[in-house]
């Protein structure tokens, strides 16, 4: 039996090599589970839009939406993801300012986004649609307050790294952890492109009208 | 540890490096951004108009599944990197559409 | 003898350092340590699960039972099917999939060992907090499926811990799946592609993809009615427009794949077992891994047999019937493969062998019943009544639970370094055997009889009386038979403890984790194996004689071959550090849990635990960490 010293020490490398697949770790692992939340985000619209129009009661998405409000908030969470990857080009080039910029940036675009999103719903609770009103209160806070959640740990992440490039606690090639932060973000915006186009876009007819209950 | 030092130039276009090294440049990354920009802008006008459902709605799905992809490929880099990753991911999406699919169609949703 | 040397951290608190005594169990992060803490937590809970169990079928021994009233039977049914599916099978295979997998494939711990820890830690908390419901205000009591909307409606609080309870377990199960799926995936041994995986493995990873794919659905209904509960919504209300049969739908999309989970651990374990014990390869080694795939994707496909009486209409009916009636055929092929391996073998009836052919016996009993389920009208019949109670104690109980005794029976000595004693494991067999037949099999006739389910009792008049009273006592032998079990256990771990040399492989063994000494160094191996074959150790140990065609003994010393990876030998083996933020983060999920019943303050301090935790955890060490 080998005499062997066993080192305890911290992690793997961004891109280890020593995988079977090559393939980092936490990278295949953020794909696995970003695989497993489109299934979580799927059951939530899937109970949206199977309750679209069933309301029995006011206030209906007609009555409420703001159209114009949300499609700005739209462009803000898309300019993020927009940010997102020029933080991470900036990583990729050890520009340490550039990188700090775009992080900084892709924080507060995603903030303004809960911000708004938070507006909103103050909006809506004033005219009278409560989590408990009907259908669409149920599954129209449901699904954004869970995506709006979402939004929320991620701009935890990114002003994390944000403050951890400053304490020097980022490696020195940062771009890895940008990368991962970077991917959950993006799908925090693709699961919002889905939401916009089925919650807000595609109308709702509201009962008595046509194709009502 | 050492890590390998990685300068990528910055204005040269997609390039296929080793296991998907190739990145899309800052320039292609607002170059997509505004393609994102306008698709959305397009949904939003179309949203407006006052075609029926069954123009619109395809429409305005068309539109959403384009942002989708253009998104999962260049920003989440899934069009230049091992297909190992967008396995899982694929999984999860077909997964979802197929299933939450058949729940809705047994709930008559379509026919409404 | 190996020397480990630690290197200190920069932290708040300074770093745990030791990998013996009673506190390394909290900061432990090697996944033997795990597999063994999941391990005997699940027994724990698989005692109090059969205590329910004998409580069920006491009440049940005579038409008008008076030990348990309704209110306290529908407690007690609902948190045994809860504990013995949540609490006791799948973190019994998380136990095996967490000792083994690294040890089978060659590698020295999992992809993320913390987030390995942080699963078991939450799994435990899960537990505890479900039971803590006895004492604060009533368990829950809708049934294991909690269907709405009487789910919504009930006015105690039992299917809010329900609710609760499974949102995190689910939790340390989805972590643990993404960490078991990509250990299989990224951390084989060289040399080892995916067709030199044992097919344990393998189905460890199908499990692991399904865990990962399923669990989110249940969570999305489990939030569902938490809310409806809780927050005045109406995902599951009627009187709203809401449709109850929108939870039967989340919920069984997510419970059927639920009971692949539940069995192909077993099955990963039988396809072990057999080719040891009958001195011959597993047959059709491509056909059992294929299999096992196919019925992990085709499980995604079925869920509305669970639903066949709702009401979804002859179309639905029949494609969901037509779905089921193609997943038995997998089935079918991996039992024809067992068949085939023990055919013309050299067998040995050791206690592992025999519950690896009671599970394929049992399970072909339970898959039969299964089958007719499938013929809609049939089910009708079937149905809420005891006879899907019986299929379903045949599968899981006769093939999973089973299967995993065979496990222990097995690897006993791996994980611990002593032999269960063989008589005791054949009289546990054989005892089970009868008692679980005798309890389960009249069930078949009570159900055709009319018996309902999930009802405390039943009324003289029935005649359902006899069979009742035979089941009980069925039960009860159970009950004897783990006590031997459990005498076993005791037994053997009071004599001293054998040489080390006889139980590293004291079976003869096919695959790698018996390479190892029993117990496994805490880095499993000292130089990782260069895979070349399936079965690689047993080919390092036999070579075929080009004359006889015969298996004769390898050279010596093949069998610690050294054509090793370099990187494993010699020169430092890195593995990571205990660390106790795992823990600390785990303690987040149960008060937030409790604060969503008592208070939202006891919400913010469980977020802010949980927080504190995960940051501690990141900044391990002090240059930001790759590993989760």
């Amino acid at each position: 039996m080998a005499d062997v010293a066993i080192e305890r020490g911290g992690g793997h490398g961004a891109d280890h090599p020593e995988t079977t697949t090559g393939l980092s770790h936490t990278k295949l692992a953020m794909w696995v589970f970003l695989g497993s939340e489109c299934m979580l985000f799927g059951a939530l619209i899937t109970t949206y839009v199977l309750y679209r129009g069933r309301s029995v009661a006011p206030p209906y998405p007609a009555d409420i939406f703001d159209i114009p409000y949300t499609s700005v908030s739209s462009f803000v969470l898309l300019a993020s993801s927009l940010t997102m990857v020029l933080a991470l080009s900036a990583a990729q080039q050890r520009d340490e300012g550039r990188m700090r910029l775009w992080l900084l940036t892709t924080a507060l675009l995603g903030m303004t986004f809960v911000g708004g999103q938070v507006y909103e719903f103050t909006a809506f609770y004033h005219e009278g649609l409560k989590l408990s009103t009907n259908l669409f209160g149920t599954t129209f806070y449901v699904l954004t307050g869970f995506h709006g959640v979402h939004v929320t740990v991620g701009v935890l992440m990114l002003l994390s790294l944000f403050g951890m490039s400053f304490a020097d606690r980022l490696p020195e090639d940062p771009s890895f952890p940008i990368e991962m932060v970077g991917l959950y973000w993006h799908f925090v915006d693709i699961v919002w492109i889905v939401i916009f186009t089925v919650v807000y876009l595609i109308p709702t007819p509201s009962p008595g009208g046509p194709g009502g209950p | 540890m050492a890590l390998e030092e990685r300068v990528e130039p910055v204005d040269i276009p997609v390039s296929a490096g080793a296991h998907g090294a190739g990145h899309p440049s800052p320039k292609e990354y607002v170059r997509i951004g505004v393609i994102l920009f306008v698709l959305t802008a397009l949904e939003i006008t179309a949203s407006y108009t006052h075609v029926s459902g069954s123009i619109l709605i395809p429409t305005l799905f068309v539109l959403a599944i384009v942002k989708f992809a253009l998104v999962v490929l260049w920003f989440m880099h899934l069009k230049f990197d091992d297909r190992r990753f967008a396995r899982f991911f694929v999984m999860g999406l077909a997964g979802a559409s197929i299933l939450y699919l058949i729940v809705l169609i047994s709930f008559r949703v379509f026919l409404r | 003898m190996s020397t480990v040397t630690t290197a200190r951290r920069e932290g708040i608190l300074r770093r745990p350092t030791a990998t013996t005594g009673f506190w390394s169990w909290f900061t432990t992060i090697d996944h033997k340590k795990i597999g063994i803490l999941y391990g005997a937590t699940a027994l724990v809970f698989f005692i109090v699960g059969g205590l329910e169990a004998l409580l069920i079928r006491s009440q049940l021994a005579q038409p008008n039972g008076t030990l348990l009233n309704a209110d306290q039977y529908n407690q007690i049914f609902t948190m045994h099917g809860i504990t013995m599916i949540f609490l006791f099978v799948m973190p019994l295979s998380a136990a095996f999939f967490n000792y083994f997998i690294p040890l089978m494939i060659g590698a020295r711990d999992v992809a993320f060992p913390r987030l390995n820890a942080y699963s078991y830690w939450v799994f435990l908390l899960g537990g505890l907090f479900l039971y803590s419901s006895f004492f604060l205000g009533g368990a829950p009591n809708c049934g294991w499926f909690c269907y709405a909307p009487n789910s919504i409606f009930d006015p105690t609080v039992g299917p809010t811990f329900y609710a609760l309870g499974l949102i995190i377990t689910g939790i340390a199960s989805t972590a643990g799946a993404i960490n078991l799926a990509v250990t299989v995936i990224n951390m084989r041994a060289p040399g080892m592609s995916f067709f030199r995986v044992p097919v344990f493995v393998w189905m460890g990873l199908v499990v692991q993809l399904l865990l990962a794919f399923s669990l989110p659905i249940i969570t999305v209904a489990l939030f569902e009615l938490l809310f409806d509960r809780e927050f005045g919504t109406h995902f599951f209300d009627p009187t709203a427009g809401g449709d109850p049969i929108l939870w039967q739908h989340l919920f069984w999309l997510f419970g059927h794949p639920e009971v692949y989970i539940l069995v192909l651990p077993a099955f990963g374990i039988v396809s072990e077992i057999l080719p040891v014990f009958a001195r011959k390869p597993l047959f059709g080694y491509q056909f059992v891994v294929f299999s096992g795939i196919a019925i992990g994707f085709i499980g995604f496909g079925v869920w509305a047999h669970h639903m066949f009486a709702a009401g979804l209409g002859p179309v639905a009916n029949t494609a969901f019937g037509v779905s089921t009636a193609i997943i038995a055929i997998p089935t079918g092929v991996k039992i024809f493969n067992w068949m085939g391996t023990l055919y013309g073998g050299d067998l040995r009836f050791t206690s592992a062998m025999l519950f690896a052919i009671g599970t394929v016996t049992m399970f072909v009993i339970g898959g039969l019943s299964g089958v007719t389920h499938t013929i809609v009208p049939s089910d009708y019949q079937q149905t809420d009544t005891y006879y899907i109670v019986a299929h379903f104690h045949y599968v899981i109980f006769g093939g999973a639970v089973f299967g995993l005794f065979g496990g222990m029976y097995y690897w006993w000595p791996k994980v611990f370094g002593r032999m269960l004693s063989d008589r005791l494991g054949k009289l546990h067999f054989w005892l089970m055997l009868i008692g679980f037949n005798l309890a389960f099999g009249p069930m078949h006739i009570l159900g055709l009889q009319g018996m309902i389910r999930r009802t405390y009792t039943y009324p003289a008049s029935l005649g359902l009386t006899f069979w009742n009273e035979v089941a009980t006592v069925g039960a009860f032998l159970i009950a004897l038979s783990i006590l031997l079990f459990l005498v076993n256990v005791v037994v053997t771990h009071a004599k001293a403890r054998p040489e080390s040399a006889d139980v590293a492989d004291p079976w003869d063994a096919r695959t790698l984790e018996w390479m190892a000494t029993s117990p496994p160094p805490i880095h499993n191996f000292d130089e990782i194996p260069t895979v070349h074959a399936l079965d690689e150790f047993w080919h390092r140990k036999y070579v075929e004689d080009e004359r006889t065609g015969r298996l004769v003994p390898a050279q010596a010393g093949a069998a610690n071959g050294h054509d090793e990876d370099p990187h494993g030998g010699g020169h430092g083996i890195h593995l990571p550090s205990p660390s106790y933020w795992p823990f600390v983060a785990s303690l987040g999920m149960p008060l937030i849990a409790y604060g969503v019943l008592y208070s939202w303050w006891l919400v913010g301090l469980g977020a802010l635990v949980a927080l504190v935790g995960f940051y501690g955890w990141a900044l391990e060490p002090s240059v930001a960490s790759e590993d989760a």
